[in-house]
């Protein structure tokens, strides 16, 4: 009776405490140093820490500075995980067509984005954005469109850098997709064909729903990643132009690391957790509800 | 338990014996750690070698930081007990450093020293390294603001000579955007940086900070005259509003006529050479800062050499401070680098004060003043840097002086506010300092 439990607790044993070490003891460490005004000062000696329970939370919740990153993440995710999914998708079905050929060297050029280095392809996005000699202000040149200044002016720096990680990022979903489209059945667009469903309805009826679990894990995928910007606005703007295109993880970036305010960098980390985490279990109840239907 | 016992016991017979193998052989040389950053890093080798002829039982081990990673290395370096036993400093992290503990003081080494004479160096960098009367650095390069200007069309627009004053550089900008056109500018100003700002409020005699630097100051009267200055060249479109991410190459727009001037460091010297064709190098040279009434401060910036209070080897770290301090080490620095000397007598070399474009550097170095130092400051200037870029943002040429002047009072209320938060920790210690002294 006792002895098969206490042979499978030592068994687990060893993945448990690995767990334990580097993931639940530094998770309720940084949970107490939300608690704590932690800082350089505390750096130097343990004794300059004060306790000062939620007062971090009750900070960081007045500062407007945490609302507009919070705005700028959202517009992020909003605007640029369906974009993205959106890309991904288009290639996938392009790349899958019967007609295409040469489909592996599209495949590699498609996702040869995703493999390079963000610092690398930034400086060339920056010259493309630049407002005076830029690539896509010459091109819409061609149609009469004035200059946009894409990284200096407030308004058009998240559009650009949404335009910059979708064109990094879709290659990643693409190949996911493609695995996903090859995996419907041929009869089902046979059999669909034969209904007299066109080419939209068998998109519509026979690729989405039976794309529906590659999707979820894509989206639950997609969001958590663009939740979490912070590379873009990290190599092409600092922030800026006017802190518009500061993210929660870059503000967290800032305090934590550039100012050693450690206490209150734990805090954004809770809080943008908990909003991740919200974000997800919405996606899931979402889910559940459209497989049932 | 037993075994435990038996490691540590002979861990600690192993370490005694290796103590006494190091006392008791003189022919071991004694190894130095000096942490060095970016092109400074590059080149520490090479002063070094000379140091390491001259002291034969000494070895020096150079690591090379990158700029970018240097903060966070010295920060852990201090929490893992792995600090170096000299380091290059930038003497805007020297009151953190200080506040931690982490640095050796130095007073009495250099009040002993026969090479490091205080009365030699600029005043205003000297400064940079002394906290409430202690002194933590020597100071090694220096850096500094200057205004890098078109010649030509500073004469078309009625200056031979460089203005020194606020009001005659208004009158000259004014003239040269009359000339210019709506797209070209006449001074850049990026929204990015802090230092030109900074530069017209160190001008001011008011000071940043109040009451050893326990609160903001930034509604005192000066900084009013010097953001109100900083902003009326928006109001006016003196200069575009665009950050260095859109001007990345300010040397080839200063020759394209883009703008007629910009404030840089002594690095744009080389950057200039380098990149201008021989028949544009007439186009360009350099002036000090105009001031208020007359010519004005800049900004005290640049390197410091800091001894770690954990060295164990004290005097042979100080003689290697010694040694990159000297006249003669400083201009071999400098052939190498293009970094500045601290010191008037490094100056006295043909290479120095027979290069015209160096030289308005010398004239300037007279008149640097430091920033507050405060472990916060970078953090306040950031701020600044953000709150004042937003002010740029609101104004246009229809903004009247009535509407200046309130967005110039948001501002600075804005920005004392937030310094006053950020000093509320600074606050709390001195506080508890005082209230425990006896």
């Amino acid at each position: 009776m006792t002895a098969r439990p206490r042979a499978g607790w030592a068994f687990v044993t060893p993945a448990v405490a690995a767990v334990a070490v580097v993931f639940i003891v530094p998770v309720i460490a940084a949970l107490a140093l939300s608690f704590t005004d932690f800082d350089i000062y505390g750096v130097a000696d343990v004794h300059n820490v004060r306790f000062i329970g939620l007062d971090n939370y009750r900070r960081l919740l007045a500062t407007p500075l945490f609302w507009s990153a919070l705005g700028n993440t959202l517009f992020f995710v909003v605007v640029g995980a369906p974009l993205s999914i959106a890309a991904s998708l288009g290639a996938a079905v392009l790349l899958d067509a019967r007609v295409v050929r040469a489909r592996g060297a599209f495949r590699t050029a498609l996702f040869a984005p995703v493999v390079t280095t963000v610092v690398a392809v930034a400086v060339i996005w920056r010259y493309i954005f630049h407002t005076r000699y830029g690539f896509l202000n010459y091109v819409l040149g061609w149609f009469g469109i004035g200059a946009v200044d894409w990284l200096g002016d407030p308004r058009w720096s998240m559009p650009a850098l949404i335009g910059f990680a979708v064109w990094k990022n879709f290659g990643y979903n693409m190949i996911i997709f493609v695995a996903g489209l090859q995996s419907i059945p041929g009869d089902l667009y046979e059999a669909a064909r034969i209904d007299g469903a066109g080419r939209l309805a068998q998109f519509r009826h026979v690729t989405l729903p039976s794309l529906a679990p590659t999707m979820l894990l894509v989206t639950i995928l997609t969001m958590v990643g663009y939740f979490q910007l912070f590379a873009e606005p990290y190599v092409m703007t600092q922030g800026g132009p006017a802190q518009s295109t500061t993210s929660v993880l870059y503000f967290m970036f800032e305090e934590g690391f550039k100012w050693w305010n450690l206490g209150y960098a734990s805090a954004v980390a809770f809080v943008l957790f908990a909003l991740m985490l919200a974000g997800t279990l919405a996606q899931l109840a979402v889910a559940r509800r459209w497989s049932r239907a | 338990m037993i075994r435990a016992a038996a490691i540590a016991a002979v861990a600690a017979v192993g370490a005694a014996a290796a103590g006494l193998a190091a006392c008791s052989d003189p022919g071991a040389p004694t190894t130095l750690r000096l942490w060095a950053m970016g092109r400074e890093g590059e080149v520490a080798a090479e002063l070094v070698a000379g140091f390491e002829r001259e002291h034969p039982a000494i070895h020096v081990e150079v690591q090379q930081l990158p700029w970018t990673s240097a903060h966070e290395k010295l920060l852990t370096g201090f929490v893992g007990d792995a600090t170096p036993d000299v380091a290059q400093l930038g003497n805007t992290w020297l009151p953190e450093l200080a506040a931690l503990g982490a640095l050796a003081p130095l007073d009495a080494e250099v009040a002993a020293s026969p090479v490091v004479r205080p009365a030699d160096y600029f005043a205003g960098i000297w400064d940079t390294n002394q906290i409430d009367g202690t002194l933590y650095g020597v100071p090694w390069y220096v850096d500094t603001r200057l205004v890098f200007y078109r010649r030509d069309l500073f004469a078309a627009a009625g200056a031979a000579t460089p203005p020194t004053s606020w009001a005659d550089w208004l009158t000259v900008l004014r003239a040269i955007k009359a000339r210019a056109g709506a797209d070209r500018y006449a001074i850049l100003l990026p929204l990015d940086e802090f230092d030109q700002l900074l530069a017209f409020a160190l001008q001011q005699g008011d000071p940043l900070l109040r009451d050893r630097g326990r609160w903001g100051n930034f509604r005192s009267a000066g900084f009013r005259r010097a953001l109100t200055f900083y902003l009326q060249m928006f109001v006016e479109q003196l200069a575009p509003i665009a950050t260095e991410v859109q001007v990345s190459n300010p040397w080839d727009e200063l020759a394209r006529g883009y703008f007629a001037c910009f404030l840089h460091g002594p690095w744009s010297i080389g950057e200039f050479r380098r990149r201008l064709p021989a028949d544009q190098q007439a186009l360009w040279t350099t002036a000090a800062l105009p001031g208020p009434t007359g010519p004005g401060a800049a900004t005290a910036g640049g390197s410091s050499l800091v001894m770690f209070r954990r060295t164990t080897h004290p005097h042979e770290a100080w003689q290697l401070i010694e040694y990159l301090s000297r006249p003669e080490v400083e201009r071999q620095f400098y052939a190498l680098t293009a970094d500045l000397p601290p010191r008037r007598t490094a100056w006295d070399d043909p290479r120095l004060a027979g290069d015209d474009q160096v030289r308005a550097f010398r004239d300037q170095l007279e008149r640097v003043r430091r920033t507050p130092p405060v472990p916060e400051w970078e953090r306040i200037v950031t701020e600044m840097r953000v709150v004042s870029e937003r002010a740029a943002r609101r104004v246009s040429p229809a903004t009247t002086p009535a509407e200046l002047a309130a967005i110039v009072d948001a501002a600075v209320t804005e920005l004392d506010a937030r310094a006053d938060q950020m000093l509320d920790k600074r606050r709390w210690m001195l506080d508890r300092a005082a209230g425990s002294a006896p």
